[in-house]
């Protein structure tokens, strides 16, 4: 379970998260929409523990621990994944030598022995193999050349063997033609159920065409503005944000 | 009214100069030699160790570093040579290695001496001789002319090794030229080998420079590579981390004629004080040089690269590519020139220096020329300096590796971007191995 608690935070004097509370239950797949700037993609930041944001006041509990003074490593290590809105290219670094130090970061991490190179690989062929990523693509640099499509892949595919307790999505949509985002909607319906629960940030009801949310919530400037299930979903897509922009201002 | 304007010797110049003199006489060389040897003392004499004045020598100062002359290396005596061969690994069956201690060539650790297809002899033995060309090979007329820290090295050459590959030779192993500072007392070594490339033969050269102690050593050593028509060959220099106490002159010297393929790169660990000087000079046509290099500083290592590429002669292509990484409070310099001659059209010229400062007070000195003559030519340079990428950092730490291990998986990335240059599979993974090995000491310091 992931719970917000009045969350603050901001770069440098530009304060971001104005007071969010939100709470994403166990199995739960929650969405959360709003405009340009009003702060969604920090918001995954501050919670995945990206340096530079100043967190004022707020808290937030994976799964009952605050997580908020943990760096990003640790909070991964507890199950926390972030797939990222613009993957990052890390040339020189193969995508298989990437996903071995990231498993293996994590087993250390929780007291587990690292695992042997034929059970890696077996595990990253069979998630390979079901997502559609190609052998050759993991003996390139990881994401260097990649396309939008095969970018959001390879996040589900990290997603997929790092097994998180909980992941966000950060605009997953974004940059993916109908085919590729239902690829990567697949890949991650596969990972609902067994308690794991989800944050959708989209700009757009089209993603939760593909990833049913149980709970949609509007952000706008900073905080949760709105709450309902997935026909507010439906009625954003009808009518925009510009009523919760003025509430929220 | 003009004032004559006298320069005062520092205590290590007027060292070095009576050093010359006195040991003039029984340095090895007939008149030629000689007449080279006494050349370059009077250059020395003339310029003086290099300053912050002497623009190629702008961000080292040599003669601040070296206040005092250290005596003279001596021959090694038997147990030196016991404890550096203890540190060498067996050389493989059919490897040719020749080992140098305090720039002296050791007989007993070298392999190989003469074999069918590569002739290896002191330095004191072509010296000695006097065979008209390669003492014209060796004096390299043409490059590094001017350079005080070369014309000292000139004035004091002895010990080093002379290396001939047959032409056509192909070989399987790599040849290696070992130098060790035995480092058990102060001491100042002058050498200088010669590698000569017979037309058609292709080789790897692997050139390693070892410190076994930690006492002060003020070195100056230079390797000319003297390529002949058609001939590949592949130079891989790696300088093990130096004690702090060591101030270490490179001269690389590099002539390269027609249809060449010329690839160098260099590992340096740091330690101390290391100037690397690279001149190369395309003689004819239609040769490709690449000169490439990884360099790891920490602490207030000072480490300079400063190439020179002569092209004086058309439809050759040179390509330069340099990662450093500075840590601490060490000083990296990378100092690249491309000289292009009118008449040298159809050059191509590449030159790129990438560096990634991961210390607060550590600091990087690029600076990239290029002097074109000609206009039918494409050449370019750039110069990056910056910190890790911290989006790339957080992204490998969300993923479950702490700080330390990211910045390392990084860093390693960055610095074996320049080993993939290097052709030969084994030594690729040697140096990776080694870089990884010393990111891993940086992660614990």
């Amino acid at each position: 379970m992931l719970e917000i608690r009045n969350l603050h935070a901001r770069i440098g004097d530009k304060e971001i998260l104005k007071g969010l509370t939100l709470t994403v239950k166990d199995g739960e797949v929650a969405a959360i929409m709003g405009p340009n700037g009003s702060g969604k993609s920090t918001l995954s930041y501050v919670v995945s523990g990206r340096e530079g944001y100043e967190v004022t006041a707020g808290e937030v509990f994976l799964n009952g621990e605050n997580i908020l003074d943990m760096p990003a490593d640790e909070r991964a290590a507890k199950g926390l994944f972030l797939a990222f809105q613009y993957p990052v290219e890390i040339p020189g670094v193969t995508t298989m030598t990437f996903l071995k130090a990231a498993m293996n970061s994590q087993r250390k991490h929780r007291g587990e022995a690292e695992l042997s190179t034929p059970d890696f690989m077996k595990r990253v062929r069979t998630a390979s193999d079901k997502l559609g990523v190609a052998q050759d693509m993991l003996r390139r640099a990881l994401n260097v050349g990649f396309s939008g499509g095969e970018k959001k892949r390879m996040e589900v595919l990290q997603m997929t063997l790092l097994d998180p307790k909980f992941g966000i999505l950060d605009e997953t949509d974004s940059g993916l033609d109908i085919d590729a985002l239902r690829v990567v909607a697949e890949g991650v319906n596969a990972l609902r159920g067994d308690g794991r629960g989800f944050l959708v940030i989209t700009h757009y009801q089209r993603l939760l065409e593909y990833i049913k949310p149980d709970s949609v919530h509007v952000m706008a400037a900073g905080r949760i503005v709105k709450s309902g299930g997935p026909e507010l979903a439906h009625e954003l897509e009808a009518n925009g944000y510009r009523d919760y922009i003025g509430q929220a201002a | 009214m003009s004032a004559t304007v006298t320069r005062i010797k520092s205590e290590a110049e007027a060292s070095l100069e009576s050093a010359f003199a006195v040991a003039r006489e029984s340095l090895p060389g007939q008149a030629k030699v000689q007449a080279l040897r006494d050349e370059a003392a009077a250059l020395f004499a003339c310029n003086g160790l290099p300053t912050r004045r002497v623009e190629a020598w702008h961000y080292t100062d040599l003669r601040a570093a070296m206040r005092t002359m250290l005596p003279l290396a001596q021959p090694p005596g038997k147990a030196l040579i016991a404890k550096a061969g203890a540190a060498l690994a067996p050389a493989a069956e059919g490897q040719v290695r020749a080992v140098l201690i305090d720039g002296y060539f050791i007989d007993e650790l070298s392999v190989g001496l003469i074999t069918s297809d590569i002739t290896m002899r002191p330095l004191d033995v072509t010296l000695a001789e006097g065979d008209r060309v390669a003492i014209e090979i060796l004096s390299t007329p043409n490059l590094g002319r001017g350079d005080a820290a070369l014309a000292l090295n000139t004035a004091f050459m002895q010990g080093g090794v002379e290396i001939d590959v047959e032409p056509g030779y192909h070989a399987a192993l790599p040849v290696e030229l070992i130098q060790i500072n035995s480092a058990d007392k102060p001491s100042a070594i002058f050498s200088r080998s010669m590698v000569r490339a017979g037309a058609g033969s292709k080789f790897t050269l692997l050139e390693r420079h070892i410190s076994l102690g930690t006492e002060a050593v003020q070195k100056n050593d230079a390797l000319v590579l003297f390529t002949s028509g058609r001939s590949q060959v592949e130079h891989v220099f790696v300088r093990e981390r130096a004690p702090d106490s060591q101030t270490h002159v490179h001269s690389l010297l590099l002539n390269v004629w027609e249809d060449v393929k010329l690839n160098s790169f260099a590992l340096v660990e740091g330690g101390g004080l290391l100037r690397r000087q690279i001149f190369a000079r395309f003689e004819s046509e239609r040769a490709e040089l690449s000169l490439s290099g990884s360099t790891l500083l920490r602490g207030k290592d000072h480490a300079d690269t400063t190439l020179v590429v002569d092209h004086a002669n058309p439809h050759n292509s040179s390509r330069e590519y340099f990662k450093h990484i500075v840590d601490g409070s060490a000083t990296g310099v990378f100092q690249g020139k491309i000289i292009v001659a009118p008449h040298a059209q159809k050059t191509e010229g590449m030159m790129k220096s990438q560096t990634i400062l991961t210390g607060v007070d550590a600091a990087m000195y690029n600076k990239p020329e290029l002097e074109i003559f000609a206009d039918d030519v494409t050449c370019g340079h750039g110069a990056t300096v910056g910190a890790l990428d911290p989006v790339q950092l957080f992204y490998a730490m969300s993923r479950g590796l702490p700080r330390a291990d990211a910045e390392t998986l990084l860093l390693e990335a960055f610095a074996g971007d320049a080993i993939d240059r290097v052709a030969d599979e084994s030594l690729r993974d040697m140096l990776i191995a080694r870089v990884r090995s010393w990111l891993q000491r940086r992660a614990m310091s």
